[in-house]
């Protein structure tokens, strides 16, 4: 990578960020750090056959963060003028009240992974190449059925150059590659319309967007989609049993568990989760992680947003919670490991523990057997996204592609069910859990106190003996 | 005294002009640059004490380009004399990927335009508190939650946040526009605990564009406290078909769904259940829904459109009569009708279609007659999850709030699901509330809907 980016190209050295460190603590503090970002995006979509438009932006900044005690003061700039950083330095130093610090330990470079490409990463791909992916994908769609009646495309990749110091001695830059494809579709036969999407992509190289996830790919799974809702029935509302498909239907461990483990809720004793750490919270089928180490996914980071590397993080093995996702600060005030879960949004956000990509390893079942052991219920392959309250643990899902289960048989495809729970009760009602774990295509994205950052989840086929399952059919 | 941290030294219009001119001497056939800067405070105190503050400035600027009939658009955060160079002959360079689209275009020279005088949207006091008396504020809301009942035991804090923004938009057809905004809001979310230790939380805020019109912190923090111990003790629900009585924030999120369906761009893609219904009754006779820009002070309030359109009053639906889609220059082109004046744009990106303020036609009675009037059925306060089809108007969500038995608020219910058609919904008000209050840019009155399916145990 092009080492010391902020240095070359806004004349920065060590002296000036110690410099603006030792002004963030000029009032004291326990800790400061300095987030410098340089994101670059590009964007397009082809919609009615049509590039209608295309779009690339350039967005800098750097925030500056000051602890003291439980206390965060936070500033940023979008000018990267010495002056300017200094100004926002001392407006976030205003959190604290005591002598000045000295802080700075010298600031150390420290080894970190390469888990993504930072040449040939697709944002380096010509224009017209990317163009010709969105094009290729509307004719796939519109081939898929001539049902198809309306086709949207998306493609989007960013290149993000970050810096981390902090008055610990961190020091870490990163180059961040992401990129993804997105495809969605309506179908339409005689009165009845129908939509379909996919999508995904990752830190990756731009030839995955030709070899493994072509356009086509997303666009037959899409089309695929929308063409099987147009004889999807009206879903039973009720209590059932519910087997949820491998892959993307993770959101639903993400939502439902992944939140009430952040460390910061657990701190603040504000999560369903408080106070379960070393207890069974899952059946002992479930064993899950927060692994931000995995090459090329969504999710992945070679440092946090904090500058720490990331883990593989093991937070509930064989149904008992074994642990938080951390950052500095929870890491300092709870006495936790820092698990490498410090994210944010850009550099105008604070940051604090999120995760990164969330699963729940393979157990012994076949998926086939595990539909096989259900009378009455219903299979979600798909999901169109959820939400949870952190505090009471409840959650909700869409399952935008859903089927019915009678007599261990998937039978009809249902369509607009909603799946509802309660996050500390669902995982330990998993009876069942399949060998075929999968991780999700790259395309989540999670939204915490309106910050959001690329994630990943993922899960094999599970089964879950008893779940509310909302919809507009009569039991049947 | 804060002060804000935006420097003055650049004069935006003349920057969004020489933006304009820059890309019509590159090859432009039309273009259009705006600049936002806006400056932002907020505060969050948890349990008394100061947990986070933060204060910031931020200015940035956005390109649309036609070459011809070919657009592309950029942004960029670098505003020196390169950096806005390299914006222009980017979006130049951009449109040479993309197709030839016959719609394209920014608005003919009549369209454009924009409402004089004061529409009362920026009041500098917002920014003029002190950072002590902006943190006592927002410890004050937390106070007074925690102080109602001992069961308050926890809390994700008080908040007070201020902003001030700035816009300026200009096109290649001599349009020039600028408005500035401000806000400020107050919250509180406290968390109550139950003799088993089950924790539930809610939360209460004010708005305002006005330190003036902003609720007391008191009353915040007091008002926050009842929503949430109100939730304490909730029971789960048989699946069955009740009225459902929706309170404000339920109401005004059903309606919001009511304007995404009626946005032209859903419309011309036949992508809602709205889509070829112009002039028919689609709805009640007793349904009227309106969007106007250009309530004095009003929170979906502004003097143009994103493309330099005035605003305006357009009824949406007229006695259960739909009679406007709302639209941009595009999405009217789409459909050959004409603007609504509706066009939405950040920085970055494509001018899409946003609201101005938005509601429905406010009926008789209050909430509490709503309630007495109904036997069995659900008080809904809340929504969790999304679970909207547009296409369809199918219409499942996740849901809690309040059983009602003899008209009185029994007991608290939650982990249940409410579903139902949009289209159905609401063709289906049995009762408007006389209550429209304006918290937001949308605003619905409490509204009783019948025939939908409520799922639990």
């Amino acid at each position: 990578m092009d080492k010391h980016f902020f240095f070359q190209k806004y004349g920065l050295s060590e002296r000036d960020l110690e410099n603006y460190l030792g002004a963030a603590l000029a009032a004291g503090g326990d800790y400061a750090d300095l987030y410098f970002e340089y994101l670059t995006s590009t964007s397009l979509s082809v919609d009615e056959s049509m590039v209608k438009s295309a779009s690339q932006g350039i967005s800098a900044g750097c925030g500056v963060r000051v602890v003291t005690g439980e206390r965060t003061g936070y500033a940023y700039t979008d000018d990267l003028a010495p002056e300017k950083i200094l100004h926002a330095a001392r407006t976030a130093a205003l959190i604290a009240s005591g002598p000045a610090k000295t802080p700075v330990v010298s600031l150390k470079d420290k080894a970190r992974p390469g888990l993504y490409p930072v040449t040939g990463a697709a944002s380096d791909a010509e224009l017209a190449k990317k163009v010709e992916l969105v094009f290729r994908a509307d004719k796939a769609a519109r081939a898929y059925d001539s049902r198809i009646k309306e086709v949207r495309a998306s493609y989007a990749d960013e290149l993000r150059r970050i810096l981390v110091i902090g008055s610990d001695g961190t020091f870490a830059e990163d180059v961040q590659p992401l990129s993804r494809m997105s495809v969605f579709v309506i179908a339409r036969d005689g009165e009845l319309s129908s939509k379909g999407s996919s999508g995904g992509g990752g830190r990756n190289k731009f030839e995955i967007f030709l070899t493994e996830k072509t356009p086509e790919h997303f666009a037959n799974e899409a089309a695929r989609q929308a063409i099987l809702q147009l004889t999807a029935i009206p879903c039973p509302a009720g209590e059932m049993e519910v087997v949820l498909g491998p892959g993307w239907p993770g959101v639903l461990l993400h939502e439902a568990i992944g939140h009430g483990l952040e460390a910061d809720f657990n701190r603040k004793k504000t999560s369903a989760f408080s106070g379960l750490l070393g207890k069974r919270v899952a059946s002992d089928k479930c064993t899950v992680v927060d692994n931000g180490t995995l090459n090329e996914r969504r999710g992945s980071l070679n440092v946090d947003d904090e500058g720490n590397t990331t883990n593989n993080t093991m937070l509930i093995e064989k149904g008992i919670l074994k642990g938080y996702m951390a950052d500095k600060l929870s890491a300092r005030l709870m006495g936790l490991p820092n698990t490498g879960n410090g994210r944010r949004e850009s550099y105008e956000h604070i940051p604090m523990p999120r995760m990164t990509n969330t699963y729940m390893l393979s157990g012994d079942d076949l998926p086939e057997d595990i539909i096989k052991s259900v009378k009455r219920g219903l299979y979600a392959v798909n999901f169109a996204g959820g939400q949870v309250d952190i505090t009471n643990g409840k959650f909700v899902f869409a399952a935008s592609e859903a089927y019915l289960i009678e007599d261990g048989k998937i039978t009809a495809p249902v369509k607009d069910a909603t799946l509802i729970g309660n996050g500390p009760d669902v995982l330990t009602r998993v009876s069942m859990v399949g060998n075929d774990l999968q991780l999700d295509e790259g395309i989540g994205t999670c939204g915490k106190d309106g910050q959001s950052v690329p994630v990943g989840v993922g899960i094999p086929t599970l089964k879950i003996d008893r779940m509310t399952v909302g919809g507009t059919g009569s039991a049947r | 005294m804060a002060t804000t941290v935006t420097p003055v030294e650049v004069d935006l219009r003349e920057m969004a002009t020489d933006v304009v001119k820059r890309a019509m001497e590159l090859g432009a056939s039309a273009a259009e640059a705006v600049v936002g800067e806006g400056s932002e405070f907020s505060t969050v105190v948890r349990l008394g004490q100061v947990e986070t503050l933060k204060e910031s400035g931020s200015r940035a600027l956005g390109v649309r380009v036609f070459v011809g009939q070919h657009a592309a658009n950029t942004s960029t955060s670098d505003l020196s004399p390169e950096g806005v160079e390299q914006l222009v002959r980017a979006a130049i360079e951009l449109a040479k990927i993309t197709s030839e689209d016959p719609m394209g275009g920014i608005p003919a020279v009549e369209q454009l335009g924009q409402i004089e005088g004061d529409l009362g949207l920026y009041f500098d006091d917002v920014y003029s508190l002190s950072n002590e008396e902006r943190i006592d504020q927002a410890r004050r809301a937390e106070k007074a939650a925690l102080a109602v009942d001992p069961r308050l035991t926890n809390s994700d804090g008080g908040t007070f946040d201020a902003s001030i923004g700035r816009k300026v938009l200009a096109n290649s057809h001599g349009f020039i526009g600028e408005y500035r905004s401000s806000y400020c809001s107050i919250s509180a979310v406290p968390i109550a605990s139950d003799e088993a230790g089950n924790m539930q939380r809610d939360y209460w805020y004010s708005t305002a564009r006005t330190l003036a019109k902003l609720e007391s912190p008191e009353e915040v923090g007091r008002i926050a406290a009842e929503r949430t111990l109100r939730r304490l003790g909730a029971r789960k629900l048989k699946t069955q078909k009740v009225p459902i009585v929706f309170d404000r924030q339920t109401a005004g999120a059903l309606l919001g769904h009511i304007f995404e369906a009626a946005n032209g761009d859903a419309i011309y893609r036949h992508a809602s259940f709205l889509a070829g219904k112009l002039g028919q009754k689609a709805f009640g006779s007793n349904l009227t829904v309106i969007d106007d820009g250009t309530i004095p002070g009003g929170f979906g309030t502004r003097p143009f459109d994103g493309e330099g359109v005035p605003t305006r009053r357009t009824t949406v639906i007229e006695n259960g009569e739909l009679k406007n889609y709302l639209l941009n220059t595009y999405t009217a082109k789409k459909l050959n009708l004409a603007t609504t004046g509706n066009a939405a744009r950040g920085l970055a990106g494509t001018p899409g279609i946003g609201n101005g303020n938005f509601y429905l036609q406010p009926g008789e009675k209050s909430q509490e007659e709503i309630i007495k009037g109904v036997k069995q059925g659900l008080f809904l306060t809340e929504f969790l999850g999304f679970g909207v089809n547009l296409v369809t108007g199918d219409f499942s969500r996740g849901a809690s709030g309040m059983w009602i038995e003899n008209g009185e608020l029994a007991y608290p219910v939650e982990e249940i699901t409410v579903a139902g058609n949009l289209g159905d919904m609401f063709s289906n008000l049995a009762e408007i509330g006389s209550d429209l209050i304006w918290r937001g840019s949308v605003a619905c009155p409490t509204l009783r809907i019948e025939g939908m399916t409520i799922a639990g145990e």
